[in-house]
């Protein structure tokens, strides 16, 4: 065989895809940016987070704060930037314990046919609550701090991506090589983690996208709702929660934590949007 | 149809049963002992015991398991600890306005959202095909009491055209609940309106690729008879199914979005019983909705058989 290799092959067609679609790259780019500059707060020379200025409260936006100073004299950017820091790593967090969690019970529940009702129905009462009900009751219970947003989070997420999983895996497991690695006496086990898996992957990629999104809405919402990170600690919910009863003098308060949440969540959707088109070969002729 | 129906009433019963355990343990994962977390810290170990027996915290988990059952039978959804009444009936109290929201976001969603996905479909290849997807995906983003909270302050405040909380004193008519109304289902109406669209725009799509569709042009019938006569009819059935679908992620908005406008409906019952660690009231109204969203599905799919004849076979 001559030409280049079959992996330059698929990045030069990866590359030719990415860059057919201005949004997905804009999207990556916007991300980029917003998770450095979290991970950098510490070094861009940013007023106090956290110091009380009383004597700067509720001061509109101006050159020196761009957007505003809160009800105690902090810089609503600077909050809004270290608040990144805790939505970005619940939302990281929540998206890979309910990835692991939700392949693991949708193989499962794809490969062992006694054990399918059982878990689709367990998944199908989880998912019978609404996202934020859940999630506040469980809060309710487990008491507020960031790890148990992380928990409840979790177990909110956790059966969208098995039953994505599931249905991956359902389709599968009637191919050929499946039949093929049955004859040659694999395990159950091998097969679902040796030949089912790496074909999941990229629904689950597109999943955890989309996932990461809703996570940042629904931590937002519950922290809003004063059940989700204690509000000593910045969060984009948090902030507009402390927000809510200036809203009639300082408006600006819930510029940038909002724009931050929405500016997130789009751009994350439209990445998972842009990675099911680039991943899902059914998608490939529009290229 | 009559096997279908049943399989699906077999699951639904399953699920219910997966509920009712749910939320049995959902409220019992609470570290420590719920009675002294309820109480608080300055409750004395009399007190805390005192609760512990009402709620018969100091019986033996599967005792209470089955002590739960057997109240559930009855329609009992036991007393909540702060409003000295039973729960269903302060859920009862608070109904009317939590449905009278729903109802009216789920209207203006549709409003919004199907429209506006016909408009996308039937623009395949122009710009507005391209514009309204990506909108709607801004739209699902925006958090409801973000989009609460800046309407508060613009149209409520700043100019005053609507009430700025609360759902009118008792003896207020249905126009002047209405006006109370009409701000908060917005806030709810829009990220819901994006679902809507989307769903309308692919099952449009759809059905705009099939052979009838052609022949319909081809007849020489107006474009705008073909869209809204032939192809929305067969295309509605699936948009039936996600404005029930809509229905669970409403009722998680609505919570919120009563908790932004200090309306006294059930989602504002479930966040104050979540700071005074109401457990009951907690419970409650997981039953309560999981089974309104339970029941409401099984609703659609019987529609959804009735309506389409190929999935009745």
């Amino acid at each position: 065989m001559t030409g280049p290799p079959a992996s330059r092959l698929a990045l030069a067609l990866v590359v030719r895809r990415v860059a057919g679609r201005p949004l997905l790259l804009i999207a990556a780019v916007v991300l980029v940016a917003i998770v450095a500059i979290a991970l950098c707060a510490p070094l861009l020379d940013l007023p106090s987070p956290t110091r009380l200025a009383i004597s700067r409260r509720l001061r509109p936006p101006s050159a020196e704060h761009l957007f505003g100073t809160d009800e105690f004299g902090r810089d609503v950017l600077s909050r809004t930037i270290y608040g990144a820091r805790t939505s970005l790593l619940v939302g990281l967090l929540v998206v890979a314990a309910a990835t692991v969690a939700g392949t693991a019970i949708g193989l499962l529940a794809g490969c062992i046919r006694r054990l399918d009702a059982l878990l689709m129905r367990f998944t199908d009462a989880l998912m019978a609550f609404p996202d934020i009900l859940l999630a506040i009751a469980l809060m309710a219970s487990l008491g507020p701090s960031l790890f148990n947003v992380v928990i409840a989070l979790t177990i909110v997420y956790t059966p969208r991506v098995a039953r994505i999983v599931r249905g991956a895996t359902l389709v599968l497991r009637e191919l050929p090589f499946v039949e093929a690695a049955q004859s040659f006496g694999a395990s159950p086990l091998r097969i679902a983690v040796k030949h089912l898996l790496p074909n999941v992957l990229a629904p689950i990629l597109v999943q955890a996208t989309f996932l990461f999104a809703y996570t940042v809405l629904t931590e937002a919402a519950l922290s809003f709702l004063g059940a989700g990170v204690p509000p000593t600690t910045p969060t984009w919910g948090n902030m507009i929660a402390a927000a809510q009863q200036y809203m009639h003098q300082a408006g600006w308060l819930i510029l940038a934590p909002g724009l931050a949440i929405v500016v997130t969540a789009v751009s994350l959707q439209l990445l998972g949007d842009g990675l099911r088109d680039l991943l899902d070969p059914r998608m490939r002729q529009h290229f | 149809m009559a096997a279908r129906l049943a399989s699906r009433l077999l699951g639904m019963l399953a699920v219910m049963a997966f509920v009712v355990t749910l939320t049995f343990v959902i409220v019992r994962v609470v570290p420590g002992d719920p009675a002294a977390a309820m109480l608080g810290n300055e409750a004395t170990a009399e007190q805390i015991a005192a609760l512990r027996a009402r709620l018969g915290l100091d019986r033996p988990l599967l005792v209470q398991f089955a002590a739960f059952l057997a109240d559930l039978a009855r329609g009992d959804l036991g007393q909540s600890i702060f409003l000295d009444r039973p729960v269903l009936v302060a859920i009862g109290e608070r109904a009317e306005l939590t449905l009278a929201l729903t109802g009216l976001a789920i209207a203006l969603a549709a409003l919004i959202g199907i429209p506006l996905g016909i408009l996308a479909a039937v623009g395949q290849g122009r710009g507005r095909a391209q514009v309204l997807p990506t909108l709607a995906m801004v739209a699902a983003s925006l958090p409801s009491f973000w989009i609460g909270l800046t309407l508060i302050k613009y149209l409520a405040v700043d100019l005053r055209w609507f009430p700025v909380s609360g759902y009118g004193p008792p003896e207020a008519g249905f126009l002047e609940r209405l006006h109370y109304l009409i701000l908060p289902a917005t806030a709810l109406a829009i990220p819901n309106s994006a679902l809507i669209l989307r769903f309308t725009r692919l099952s449009m799509l759809e059905v705009l690729q099939d052979d009838y569709i052609r022949t319909a042009h081809a007849k020489g019938l107006p474009s705008r008879t073909v869209v809204l006569r032939h192809a929305l009819c067969n295309a509605l059935t699936p948009i039936i199914t996600v404005l029930g679908l809509t229905v669970a992620t409403l009722i998680g908005g609505a919570i919120v979005t009563e908790t932004v406008f200090g309306l006294p409906g059930i989602g504002n019952l479930v966040t104050s019983a979540v700071v005074r660690r109401d457990y009951p009231v907690i419970q409650g109204a997981l039953l309560v909705i999981s089974g309104v969203y339970v029941v409401l599905n099984i609703l659609i799919d019987v529609i959804y058989m009735l309506v389409d004849p190929r999935i009745r076979a």
